[in-house]
């Protein structure tokens, strides 16, 4: 596996990014005050890359998501920022301009850019069987598979999904297509539901938790089944999680998030060799160990999670750093290269603060 | 399915019994019988009838005999098919109900499928646009419609329209039809005169479904499938009507039950002050004369709808939910 990891980086960085993310802020407005959700965050996406988005419950990881694919629902809102997306005719649209509900993002939802769930449960309709819901996936986008211009029906739909289920290891696909999403168990759920990410042969595939959801077991296999199908179809996936061990097996490259804001960003090697931003290191600290002594308490990062309606002066980690520095509750600091390929988001690492 | 609709099925005769039992039992409950409602109406008409006469009448109706031989005769001749004669028409009841019943399940049946077909698209459209300004006219016109008494608003919209538009609308018919035979002419004159009583028997309905509609619309848009569907890339509408409209559905479905026989029973008051040829009114008559064994019958039917709603409530949720479907 590193062999290829080294492989991908290589041929990376020569090439335009798949996805640039550029200070794309997104906020809810509600009833009792603006929450905002995605504060200032950018990254890049390399055609082929796995990208590691790590961060606590509430750090704005699903909604950064869900703005690339134009999801946001009210009343949350996209404010500024760029998403640019290199598409498969060669051409770069900016995802943000597009409206929501029009003809060219749904060309790319599902087509171009698809989107496993957190709850494979909930996220099939209970009244449609799985290969129903496949099948039609596969119709909207029927040119992906097209030969020749002609239309594909939905007999050979359905054979295409039999296909794929096949390639996700579901057993007995014949019978499985027809089945209903409570019928399945969790591994066999998250299975089809990787199946219909697959369905259009997406260039992306943004993976939101796909794992928390099953146990430890199914986990692992889940997890080894898209590191194969990444290699096989050399797609590239966004993989959210708040599982650093799940970083560490899945990502060539990781995002650091915290109340919206991006940390520190690098390859995974430095993000858990060197971590540069405290809250990085805290992070990791705090992973239990084989080897740790029993009977004694994780380290932990001190403090809470501030209210969404309450968010810190400065930097919004100052008030649980452990490293605090007068500057910040002062300034926030911009996200700026602090070594080769990794960038940190953070005023013992240089002085460059968010202009006001 | 097939077993569990034939279960179903098996249970109605006992069901029936038991309804039977607790209809006589009621239509007895109030004091004095057909007669006493008999002698007290020629009383206060100026002509009397001898003690004799009553006697002898209330021996020949039977209504000397003890509760259960009156509820056991009056079985035995139903389970032959014979719902007795009226006391106060002096005909055979089955004649008195049948000549009304089309009528009614005209009118009902109509006003059921207006309700629908005016609520669900309502409360599809306030639960996408939530408030909307459509939306909040649509909760307006809701609330006003629960609120509303359905024989005051027929009274309102009878009035409007003879007074604006010279209309009368009190009955089904135009005044040449009401005993004209059947034609097309008649049934034309039929749909035009249907829509008034239809609308005003199904607007507390319309303005409850919709709420409904919309409240469960509302929690269905916001589950995970709903986000899944659409980052397939579906066109909006015809994701909102393929995924959450289909099982928003499902409650409204499993009301039909009672909804039919309340159509039949919410029509009395309306039927009677719009002048409906309409099971209702005679309802109404004969528990005031007591006519009991004609009431009796108006109530049976109604048991039967009831049963009947409720088994076709089941089966179609059956139908639409698999969920039910493949476990039972």
């Amino acid at each position: 596996m590193p062999l290829t990891r080294i492989a991908i980086e290589g041929a990376v960085n020569q090439q335009t990014p798949l996805l640039q993310v550029r200070d794309l802020r997104v906020s809810f407005q509600l009833d009792e005050g603006v929450v905002r959700a995605v504060d200032g965050t950018s990254f890049d996406v390399m055609p082929g890359q796995v990208l590691g988005i790590v961060g606590e419950s509430g750090c704005g990881k699903s909604v950064t998501m869900k703005a690339i694919l134009q999801l946001v629902d009210r009343p949350g809102r996209i404010d500024t920022g760029e998403i640019k997306f290199l598409r498969s005719d060669g051409e770069t649209v900016d995802l943000v301009k597009l409206p929501p509900r029009g003809a060219m993002i749904r060309q790319i939802r599902g087509g171009e850019i698809a989107l496993i769930p957190q709850e494979p449960m909930a996220s099939f309709s209970p009244v449609h069987t799985v290969g129903d819901q496949i099948i039609e996936a596969i119709l909207l986008h029927s040119h992906r598979w097209e030969q020749g211009g002609r239309k594909i029906s939905k007999r050979e739909a359905r054979k295409i999904t039999i296909g794929l289920f096949r390639d996700v290891g579901i057993s007995m696909p014949e019978q499985r297509v027809d089945a209903y999403s409570w019928q399945l168990s969790g591994g066999l759920r998250q299975r089809a539901m990787i199946a219909m990410a697959l369905s259009c042969k997406p260039r992306l595939l943004i993976a939101d938790e796909p794992t928390t959801a099953i146990d430890v077991t199914t986990q692992a296999q889940v997890l080894a089944l898209l590191r194969d199908l990444q290699v096989k179809y050399n797609t590239a996936i966004i993989f959210i999680t708040h599982d650093l061990g799940v970083i560490a097996q899945m990502a060539s490259y990781v995002v650091v998030m915290y109340l919206g804001r991006v940390m520190e960003q690098g390859p995974v090697d430095a993000i858990f060799h060197a971590p540069k931003h405290p809250y990085t290191r805290a992070l990791l600290r705090s992973i239990p160990s084989m080897y740790g002594q029993t009977r004694v308490a994780l380290p932990v990062i001190s403090g809470t999670l501030p209210h969404p309606f309450n968010r810190p002066p400065g930097c919004p980690f100052h008030p649980r750093c452990a490293d605090v520095m007068p500057a910040c509750s002062v300034g926030v600091p911009r996200l700026m290269p602090v070594g080769d390929d990794q960038l940190a988001s953070c005023f013992l690492h240089h002085n460059e603060a968010e202009p006001v | 399915m097939t077993r569990y609709i034939a279960q179903r099925l098996l249970i109605l005769p006992l069901l029936m019994v038991i309804y039977s039992f607790v209809i006589f039992l009621i239509i007895q409950a109030p004091p004095g019988d057909f007669l006493t409602a008999y002698v007290a109406t020629l009383a206060s008409s100026g002509s009397s009838i001898s003690a004799d006469q009553i006697a002898a009448l209330r021996h020949q109706y039977g209504l000397d005999q003890p509760f259960l031989v009156q509820y056991f005769l009056w079985m035995q001749n139903l389970l032959h098919g014979d719902f007795g004669l009226s006391l106060e028409y002096q005909r055979p009841n089955a004649d008195l109900i049948s000549e009304q019943l089309g009528l009614t399940l005209a009118l009902a049946l109509f006003s059921f499928v207006l309700t629908w077909a005016i609520a669900v698209p309502a409360g599809i459209y306030s639960a996408t646009h939530p408030r909307s300004l459509i939306d909040h006219v649509l909760t307006v016109i809701n609330y006003v419609g629960v609120a509303t008494p359905n024989f005051m608003l027929a009274l309102i919209l009878m009035w409007l329209a003879f007074a604006y538009f010279d209309i009368n609308v009190s009955g089904l018919f135009s005044p040449e039809f009401v005993d004209a035979p059947w034609s097309f002419a008649r049934v034309g004159d039929l749909l035009f005169h249907i829509w008034l009583p239809g609308l005003v028997l199904g607007i507390a309905g319309t303005a409850r479904l919709s709420r409904i509609m919309r409240a469960n619309l509302l929690d269905e848009l916001n589950k995970p499938y709903v986000v899944t569907a659409r980052a397939k890339g579906m066109r909006e509408w015809r994701l909102v009507l393929r995924y959450p409209v289909r099982l928003a559905f499902n409650p409204l479905v499993s009301t039909i039950g009672w909804y039919l026989p309340a159509l039949f029973s919410g029509s009395l008051i309306v039927a009677t002050v719009m002048n409906l040829p309409n099971i209702g009114p005679l309802l109404l008559r004969a528990l005031i004369n007591q006519d009991m064994y004609l009431a009796g019958g108006i109530l049976l039917i109604y048991s039967f709808l009831t049963i009947v709603g409720t088994l076709l409530s089941d089966v179609l949720l059956a139908l639409l939910d698999p969920r039910i479907r493949v476990e039972s």
